[in-house]
């Protein structure tokens, strides 16, 4: 391998990776800030306790975004220098406007969630919440519009020597694609989550542990999953169209389409041959696929020869990635309607084939906003700026030596945390949304909770507990 | 430096630059510091009460890395594009030795019988990151090889005996840090051990602060003649000296009443180190390669950046201080990531309680 596809594999293997933590970590921070919401109008102990259990599992998945990000902030200058230098003018401001706007607000209310209660009222309590929940949507936002300019680049001009120069903000920043992408990621982390909620609540009402908070949380859950997942049918369904308009080649790809046809058909199944420049194996719904993304029958949409061979993607990753986000989210639609119809007959939190259900699609979301990713950034290549920069020439100079030596070590060590996650997080899970206060555990060394001369030394900021 | 640039817009950019690194320094080198000394700490309780002690402020302190780098990007990308191939190694081992570090406040809190393992993550990832960061600034001193505009050495090129130097310096000084923070924020046996391991951590800051000095003028002609011509080395001098005298300072503080007296005082130590580094640097990016004029991004750039330092920047300092505020005071073992939050509330009024009984 040479040294831009390691950089490839690299980067790719990073912001995979990285991906999963925003995903869970901007659904559950909105979770966990409308349950701090609840308990402070409601005052029900159900939600304090919900909100407890989901505040250690987010603190969690946190950290996890917080450490594999900062990774990607340097690699985009250690690997990418050809890239950096050519965007700096454009992209430099808004990375350091998610630093600025994003990362900081998090990072200065995220103690005062975790360990502010009690500290601090139930109303500072939910405005923290609110600001760590609104810096995981205002991080998002500027990483899809860095993103949406590189997928369709506007508002910059190109100079002789490579470099992009910014001439109107708001151009570069709202791309034809932006609001699609955006809408597509946030929903995609919203429904995620919800599935997650769904799954650890499930378990736990199979289990018959924590009832009433095990149902409430299910319930939320569902009612969410009913309300997002059709939605988030319907904004990829715009995000699709735009794709064939801005990049028809990466829709071709998608669509698995070689020819320019008119009316083209919907490939449920084939294997993409990249040299013969056609598909074998294929299983066609005539007309479908014109209907989805013309809106008619006879529609006309560019096939993949109508660009030389060097500018298309390599096909059968983007086919596939792109079948396998759509069919979870076939699943993940006809999981939410079964439950909205068990709801509606009053068997939500008692049927078991259900449970187990909702417990067997839980990493789903995952796996979808996985595909997608890799549809969309797969997709748009051999470009890194579509139609302008080729990722070739965007790499750094740096030994494929080096690259490789920090990919096995990033592989060895992102695997582990990832076990690591399942372990604690795991732990979280199973004890559940234990009620009040826990007892001390004797097994665990160092922490003696109960210990009068530490705790009291600070009784007087501590004394005004919530729940009391 | 000719005073019609004093305040240009560079000046005021590598500025806004400097600030972000100088919090960084100060504020991540604190919790790095922590970090440093855990093993050394003799109890378990210890231990405990150091991780406390950082763990609701960690996050945004490292954040400052971020901004950092994401500024240096906005701002100055010729320093982004060239300096990060050209550290492309120990920039690498810095961010493995930080996602060790920084979960092990996560999990470390969870994990009963192999809590040891955690202790050795986060005490190896704050000093692999120290190391790291030396190794960084000694190299930057040093001065990196350039051709047509990018970096042209090799992997291992960023390697100087300065930046070990460097290294071994700042191992000392966040430990000195950690040590004054530990000081402030904790009491009994924990703040004992801190206040005896500060004097260890100024010994080995004031060593290396004074080798890095000397080498540096001795293998970096150009730093030498900045620091020693005529007539900088009058203008220059209160800076060494200042220093001394301030380490003189906090040797005396170490073990009198005033609590926070030790950190205010190393905190001063390095924003002199930061001072004396940009006196040696200035005005590059690329040390010797690129000028801070030279090195500037767009002018559409800058203003869309200058916008949001004015407006933002206040504002994050202010909330990032209210934070500070929030967790003021001793830390107690209360303070911890997975421990149920709702657990103060029995323990709180038997020892709000009990001392009065006994009384």
């Amino acid at each position: 391998m040479d040294a831009v596809q390691l950089a490839r594999l690299q980067f790719a293997f990073t912001i995979g990776f990285h991906i999963l933590w925003p995903t869970f970590t901007i659904g559950v921070a909105w979770f966990v800030t409308w349950l701090s919401g609840l308990w402070w109008w409601t005052g029900k102990p159900v939600y304090r306790d919900l909100m407890r259990f989901w505040t250690r599992i987010f603190a969690l998945g946190f950290g996890m975004g917080v450490v594999t990000g900062i990774v990607l902030s340097y690699e985009i200058g250690t690997n990418w220098s050809g890239f950096s230098r050519s965007v700096a003018n454009v992209l430099g401001p808004l990375f350091m406007y998610e630093a600025l706007t994003a990362f900081f607000l998090e990072a200065g209310f995220i103690g005062i969630v975790l360990f502010g209660e009690g500290r601090v009222s139930k109303a500072t309590h939910f405005f923290s919440c609110l600001m760590v929940s609104s810096g995981a949507v205002f991080s998002a936002t500027w990483i899809i519009a860095s993103n949406s300019w590189m997928q369709t680049p506007a508002g910059a001009m190109l100079d002789a020597d490579g470099i992009y120069h910014t001439v109107s903000w708001w151009d570069v920043i709202f791309t034809s694609s932006f609001p699609y992408r955006l809408a597509h990621m946030v929903c995609a982390s919203f429904l995620t989550c919800s599935f997650v909620i769904g799954g650890v609540s499930a378990f736990h009402l199979w289990r018959g542990t924590y009832p009433a908070a095990s149902r409430a949380a299910f319930s939320m859950a569902m009612w969410m999953a009913l309300v997002l997942t059709p939605l988030q049918i319907l904004i990829g369904d715009m995000q699709g169209r735009n794709t064939l308009v801005e990049q028809p080649t990466k829709l071709a790809a998608m669509e698995g389409l070689w020819e320019t046809t008119k009316g083209p058909p919907m490939t449920v199944f084939a294997w993409p041959d990249m040299e013969a420049e056609k598909n074998l194996f294929a299983i066609d719904i005539p007309y479908l696929a014109s209907l989805y993304l013309t809106h008619s029958l006879d529609g006309e949409v560019q096939g993949l020869k109508a660009v030389p061979r060097e500018d298309r993607p390599y096909v059968p990753i983007v086919f596939f990635a792109f079948r396998i986000m759509a069919g979870i989210g076939v699943i993940l639609l006809a999981t939410a309607i079964s439950g909205a119809v068990l709801r509606w007959r009053g068997r939500l939190y008692t049927t078991r084939w259900f449970q187990f259900l909702v417990m067997a699609v839980t990493p789903l979301g995952f796996l979808a906003v996985l595909a997608g990713w890799t549809t969309t950034e797969a997709g748009r290549q051999p470009w890194i700026i579509y139609g302008q920069l080729r990722t070739a020439d965007a790499v750094a100079p740096v030994a494929s030596g080096a690259v490789l030596t920090t990919l096995v070590i990033l592989f060895l060590v992102y695997n582990l945390l990832l076990v690591t996650f399942f372990w604690f997080a795991g732990l979280v899970a199973w004890r559940g949304p234990v009620e009040g206060p826990l007892p001390s555990d004797p097994t665990r060394p160092g922490i003696d909770r109960s210990a009068p001369t530490l705790v009291g030394a600070q009784a007087g900021t501590l004394s005004p507990t919530p729940g009391e | 430096m000719e005073l019609i640039h004093m305040f240009d817009t560079p000046v005021l950019f590598a500025a806004v630059a400097a600030f972000s690194v100088v919090v960084y320094v100060l504020a991540d080198g604190f919790d790095l510091g922590v970090g440093i000394l855990f093993l050394a700490a003799p109890r378990e309780d210890d231990r405990d009460l150091m991780m406390a002690s950082i763990e609701p402020v960690w996050d945004g302190n490292e954040t400052w890395l971020v901004m950092g780098g994401t500024l240096l990007f906005a701002v100055f990308p010729a320093g982004y594009y060239v300096l990060l191939p050209a550290f492309y190694l120990p920039i690498c081992f810095m961010l493995f030795a930080l996602i060790f570090r920084g979960i092990a406040f996560g999990y470390r809190v969870q994990a009963t019988s192999f809590r040891y393992l955690w202790d050795i993550a986060f005490a190896g990832g704050s000093i692999l990151a120290t190391l790291c960061q030396g190794l960084i600034l000694g190299g930057l001193i040093s001065g990196v090889p350039m051709q047509d505009g990018m970096f042209s050495g090799g992997p291992f090129s960023f390697f100087t005996l300065l930046g070990l130097l460097c290294g071994a310096g700042l191992l000392g000084g966040y430990g000195l840090l950690g040590a004054g923070w530990l000081i402030w924020k904790t009491d009994g046996p924990t703040q004992v051990f801190a206040r005896e391991i500060a004097q260890a951590a100024l010994i080995l800051t004031a060593i290396m602060m004074l080798l890095v000095s000397a080498w540096s003028a001795y293998s970096v002609p150009e730093v030498a003649s900045r620091w020693f011509a005529w007539p900088n080395i009058l203008l220059l001098a209160p800076v060494p000296v200042v220093t001394a005298a301030i380490m003189l300072a906090v040797w005396r503080s170490i073990w009198q009443a005033s609590e926070i007296s030790v950190f205010l005082l190393s905190l001063l130590i390095f924003a002199l180190g930061v001072v004396g580094l940009v006196v040696s640097l200035w005005p590059y990016v690329v040390p010797r390669q690129i000028t801070i004029w030279d090195g500037l991004s767009d002018p559409m750039a800058l203003w869309f950046v200058g916008i949001g330092v004015v407006i933002v920047m206040p504002i994050v300092l202010a909330y990032q201080a209210h934070a500070y505020w929030v967790f003021r005071g001793k830390t107690s073992h209360e303070d911890h990531y997975g421990a149920p939050v709702d657990h103060p509330a029995q323990p709180i009024v038997l020892a709000k309680g009990s001392p009065s009984i006994s009384r």
